[in-house]
Formats: structure tokens, sequence, C-alpha cells
């Protein structure tokens, strides 16, 4: 198997769906000439040209909203933001459009958009080009939110993005672009990955890392750890999609390790973590024999002094030390 | 905003070669649209008042010239999109008043099946695209539906209703240079009543000229529009349609028009910030309907015993759809969970995959 970047493994998907759908648009700032500000979609405006490439100015509420409006007529943009911190200013489109368009049409509408970018912490760019807001945008029904750790997670969900007839919020990692992984050669055949299901990365038995995006890569580390220093071994889940959920994957680890950490990079209050952790005393109250523990990113906005950064985030060190309360 | 007689009738814009191309028939219908608005605006305010409608109620009455002459325009690749005050709109796309009125009513049968309301009422199958609640919020969307027809290479306009009150609205502005700049068959079109809910546009714009003026500064198209001569709304609307078809060029169009009502019926405030005066001076000189039925008449188009007939042929369709409405079963309460995921909805290998709701 072939060994790409993530970086290289979006842009393939993106590359192979402007191939198989002449309504897949790329849009977004710098995403055409200047070959992408994370160069993601390096080379794709030379190979496909104005129609299918498009440079939008600094403009997100009003690029995403012409998106949102195409897609009712059957184009099906892939809008890039720079940050997913840009949200801000694009929420009213983001939720008030595409989130309740069709439900507010009595399902006369559906709105086949991808909107996708970095969302993460741990780059030193303050809290403005921090967020974190996988949990945020969960909490909209209508929304769909994807979060890759790996190159082939990253193109093979990609692809099934920009198949939905939903819209789907794609929210990668600028850690993480640069991370390489093998992923399926094209002529083994088109390799989708179906929204809605989760992968387990690693196998153990005594405790179940759950995580999604770059806290899966600090969850495998961790897990390293645990085995060689402490004899603890680790079952790491990578959620992959966040809504849909693949709340069956994360009970059956549950049923069989009996102790759960959950790893999240967005807050604690209300993120990600806190809707598993609901799910699990829900379902699987009687198969614990420890309470959930959970590390996210420490409790205030982003941080910028790299000295400390990293402390607030997620990282193996902290992950090993939680599972030592409970393991 | 002012109403001197100067600023008015300077053109007979009936000699326009779009409104020259008019049957009798085709201007009949036009009044008829018109008056059939006002009359399921009134049914709709009455059963409001009775406590029969939820929420908010918008109502258009003295503005019915703008989404009726303008959308007589359309054609099989025109498009339309507006606000909160869709009800003229909806009926001039040509959705019947038995569906809106069961949507106002909050019921099964209603357009959007009961979860749209009045501000969202919908019609892709007829180019009419909402219905949207926030302020400014349908203006990239509109420039959405104008980019899908310019990228399918179908040429047709996108007509982009606001009020003018939008227009300060920063998704507005972003949506004025997209439009320039990438060169999309939109038009904008500022229905300006005067008052952005209670606060008049001098009290809430600052601009030279007029409010579609400012598309000066995004090298756009303009033109200002007496909305009380449906024949000028046509003869104007007519040039910016064929420049977006053509030329793929944007335009802003500022129509000034006035509402009789409040923002909403809910607006407490609706007979405080304007004089009696004013809003008699609209009724008595210059509403949309009154207007051209007199110059129907004058033209020998219509006689007064059909005109009678429009009124009383509307009121009874309203009148029908209010018992429509009323006697059609409210949505279950199952239903609340249809229609927010087409895969879910369409029972897609995706909508069957993973967790989609989340529940107590």
């Amino acid at each position: 198997m072939r060994t790409l970047t993530y970086r290289e493994a979006l842009r393939e998907g993106m590359d192979e769906e402007l191939a198989r759908d002449e309504n897949v648009v790329l849009m977004g700032e710098e995403v055409a000439q200047y070959n992408g500000a994370y160069k993601v979609t390096e080379g794709l405006w030379k190979k496909w040209g104005d129609k299918r490439i498009v440079d939008t100015p600094i403009s997100e509420a009003g690029f995403i909203g012409m998106g949102i409006g195409a897609s009712m007529l059957g184009v099906r943009p892939v809008m890039e933001l720079m940050f997913w911190s840009f949200h801000s200013v694009a929420f009213d489109q983001l939720v008030s459009n595409a989130a309740c368009v069709r439900y507010m049409s009595g399902g006369l509408i559906n709105c086949p958009i991808v909107v996708r970018g970095p969302a993460n912490g741990g780059t030193a760019v303050g809290a403005t080009h921090s967020h974190i807001p996988e949990g945020l945008f969960a909490a909209f029904p209508g929304l769909k939110v994807v979060a890759p750790a790996t190159p082939a997670d990253a193109k093979g969900l990609m692809k099934a993005a920009i198949r939905d007839n939903d819209p789907v919020f794609f929210m990668e990692n600028t850690l993480l672009y640069g991370t390489t992984g093998p992923v399926p050669d094209p002529s083994e055949g088109d390799f989708v990955i179906q929204l809605g299901v989760a992968d387990l990365k690693r196998e153990g038995k005594d405790l179940s890392l759950i995580a999604h995006g770059r806290s899966v890569i600090h969850c495998l580390e961790a897990a390293e750890t645990l085995q060689r220093e402490h004899g603890i071994s680790c079952d790491v889940l990578d959620l992959r999609t966040i809504r849909p959920l693949d709340q069956e994957a994360i009970f059956a680890s549950v049923r069989k390790t009996h102790r759960v950490v959950l790893v999240d990079e967005s807050k604690a209050f209300g993120g990600v973590s806190a809707m598993v952790a609901t799910l699990i005393q829900d379902h699987c109250f009687d198969e614990l024999d420890a309470p959930i523990k959970r590390v996210t990113s420490i409790d205030a906005p982003a941080i910028y002094s790299p000295y400390v950064e990293n402390e607030q985030l997620p990282n193996p060190r902290r992950i090993v030390q939680q599972v030592l309360t409970i393991a | 905003m002012s109403f001197s007689a100067s600023t008015f009738n300077r053109l007979d814009f009936a000699t326009s070669p779009i409104n020259r191309a008019l049957t009798s028939e085709n201007k009949i219908e036009l009044l008829t649209t018109m008056i059939r608005i006002r009359r399921f605006e009134q049914a709709a305010l009455k059963y409001y008042n009775a406590g029969r409608i939820g929420g908010f109620l918008h109502l258009y009455i003295g503005q019915e010239s703008v989404a009726t002459g303008t959308i007589s325009l359309c054609g099989a690749n025109d498009h339309n999109i507006t606000a909160y005050r869709c009800h003229g709109h909806a009926l001039a796309s040509g959705m019947n008043m038995n569906e809106c009125m069961a949507e106002l009513f909050g019921k099964a049968t209603g357009s959007a099946k009961g979860k749209g309301g009045s501000m969202h009422l919908f019609a892709p199958d007829k180019n009419f695209w909402g219905g949207h609640g926030i302020v400014a919020g349908q203006t990239p969307l509109g420039l959405g539906l104008a980019y899908g027809l310019k990228y399918k290479g179908l040429p047709g306009a996108a007509l982009c209703y606001m009020g003018d009150g939008a227009v300060n609205q920063g998704a507005y502005h972003e949506s004025l240079n997209l439009a320039s700049l990438l060169e999309l068959p939109v038009v904008y079109i500022i229905e300006n009543n005067g008052y952005s809910m209670g606060t008049s546009q001098k009290r809430s714009s600052a601009y030279r000229g007029c409010l579609a003026q400012r598309a000066e500064a995004y090298d756009m198209e303009w033109d200002l529009i007496d909305g009380s001569d449906i024949y000028e709304v046509r003869a104007k609307t007519h040039i910016a349609m064929e420049r977006a078809r053509t030329e793929c060029r944007p335009t802003v169009l500022e129509i000034s028009t006035y509402r009789y009502y409040g923002h909403s019926v809910a607006d407490a405030n609706a007979k405080k910030y304007r004089s009696p005066e004013e809003i008699e001076n609209y009724k008595n000189n210059h509403d949309p309907i009154n207007t051209f039925r007199t110059r129907l008449l004058q033209e020998g188009v219509l006689t007064q015993e059909k005109a009678d007939q429009i009124e009383q042929s509307a009121k009874e369709e309203a009148a029908a759809s209010v018992v429509f409405a009323d006697q059609s079963p409210a949505p279950s309460v199952e239903s609340i969970m249809d229609d927010v995921y087409w895969e879910v909805d369409n029972k897609t290998i995706a909508g069957q995959t993973g967790r989609h709701f989340f529940n107590d």
C-alpha cells in the first residue's frame, strides 16, 4: 500500500470526486491560484480550472451562504474555511440556513455541501485561531460532523462527505496535514468510508481510550506507554464521525474493558466527550468498574505561549496520568 | 420616505415594451394576484388575532405590487427568494392559498408540513426558495441561486428580495461584492417600506441619494422604482432581469412601497412611529391595488362588475383556505424528527449508519 500525507490524501479524495461528479466545486480563500493556505488543494486549480476551483474573497458569510444557495440548485460545493475558527463570521449561514433549510421547508430542500478546514489548537496562534467546534456543530440537528485522524480516513471520509446529500462539516487538523500513513491505491477500487462508523485503532482489554481527530494519535502513543511501563492494555477507539455517531462501537469497547477515558480537544462543557459520557452511563451503567474520566482542553480560551500550549491540550502525558487514576 | 406628487407618474410605463406585450387577460391576472394576496392576508390577520396562528405574522398589505409585478416576469429559469414577509411572493410564485394558510395554522397539510410557519414558506418546484427568518440571511442564498444558474449555463435571473432594514447587514454587503466580482445573474430587490421594524430609514441608514445607490460602490447597476405603479415595477425589473440573463451582471433595485400594518402584527408600537396621516396618504393615493384597478378601468380592460367579482372570488378563496387549514390535521409528534436529514428520510445506507438523533 502507498504512503500519503494526510494533506495528499484529502486532496486525492477531492480530486477523485471532482472527476466523478461535474457538479462538485471547490471554493474558498486561496484555494485556487495560491494552491491553498495549507496546500491541501495544491495543483487542483491547474488541473481543473476556474469553473471547478474558485478563489473567493475573505467573505465567509457571503461565500458559504452562496454555496448553500447553489447547492439548492444541484451544485455540490466543497467550501474551505482557512481555519474552522472563522466559522463565527458565517454562523448564521452555517446554522440557520445549512442546518435548518431542509427542516423549515418540510423536506422540500436539501443542502449537499461540505465545509472543510482545520479545527485545532496547538500552533501558537492564540484564541481566535484555535477554536475546536466539532461539539458545537454536532449539537445542531441537520448537520453532520467528521474529524479524521489518519490519511486513509481523511480520504475515505472526504469522499463520503462529498457524496452525502446533507451538510457535512469536515474538521481537519493543521498538525496532521504532514503526517503520513498507508492509503489504498486508487487501482484497488473506490475508497469510501461511510460516515457514522468508528474504527478500533488499537485493541486492548483493560481500558477504553475513546477519541477523535488528533487526540487519537495521542491516545495511540499513550496506549503504547501504558502497555510498556504499566502493563495496562488499551482499546483505542477512533470515533471518526461525531454525528452520526457509532455508539455501538463505543458500547462494545466499554463492555469489554469496563473502564473508559474520553479524550477530546474540545472543551469539557458540552463537548463531544460530554455527549459520549452520557451515552455510556445511560447504556453501560452496570458495565462500568470506575467513573468515566476525560482529558479535554484546559478550560480557558486557547493560550498563545508555545511553552504551555501543549499542556492546555490533551497530550500523551495527560492521558497516561488520567488513565492511572482509574486503572 | 415621502410620497410627494412630483415623485410619481413622471413617465407612463404602460408604454414600455414588456407592458405593451400584456394582454387584457394578463393585466387582469396581475390585479387578481394582488387582490388574492391582500385577501389572503386579511383572512390570516383575522385568525391570527383569534389565536389560531402562532408566532409572528408579517403582513405584506400595501406592498403587493412588488412581488406580483416582479414575479410576473419570471420564466422557467428564473428563481426567487425573500425574507420573512413572504406570503405575497409565495402566492405570486403560484403556491395555493390552502397550503399557505395551513402552514400558518401549523397543520400537517401546510407547504412545509407545519415545520416552517408564516416566515418559512417554500415551493422549489415553483422556483420559490423561501421564506427566510433572519434579516439579510437570505441574501447570500439568492447569490447562490444565481451561481447555480450560471454554473449550469442556464439563462435565468435570481430575484432576491429584502426589506430596507436588511441593507445594513454584513451578509448583504458581502453578497453585493461577490455578485459583482463573480458576475452573477442576481437582482437584489430592496422593498423599501420606510421602516426597519420601528426605526425609520433616516434613523437606520447612512446613504447618499437612496439605498440602492450603494451599489455604485460595488460597480453595480441600480435603479429606483415607484412601487405603487405595477407597470413601472415590471418595466424596470425587466431591464435588470435581462441584464442578468444576457450579460450575467447583477443589479440592485429599490422599490418604494409601504406596509399598512406593523413590522409584524405583534408590533406594539405600529401606530406610534408613524403618523395616521402618513398611513392614510398611502392608502388613499398610492395603494398599488387601487391605483392599478383605476388604471385598468380607465383603459377599458376592466369593468366595475369584473373588479367586484375578482374581490369576491379572492375573499371566498381565502375563506375556503381557512376552512381547509382549520379542518386539517396537526402534525404528529412522531413527525418531528422527519425532514432533518435527507439521507435518513430516504432510508439510504448513509442514513441508516450511526446514530443521527440524540434524545433522552
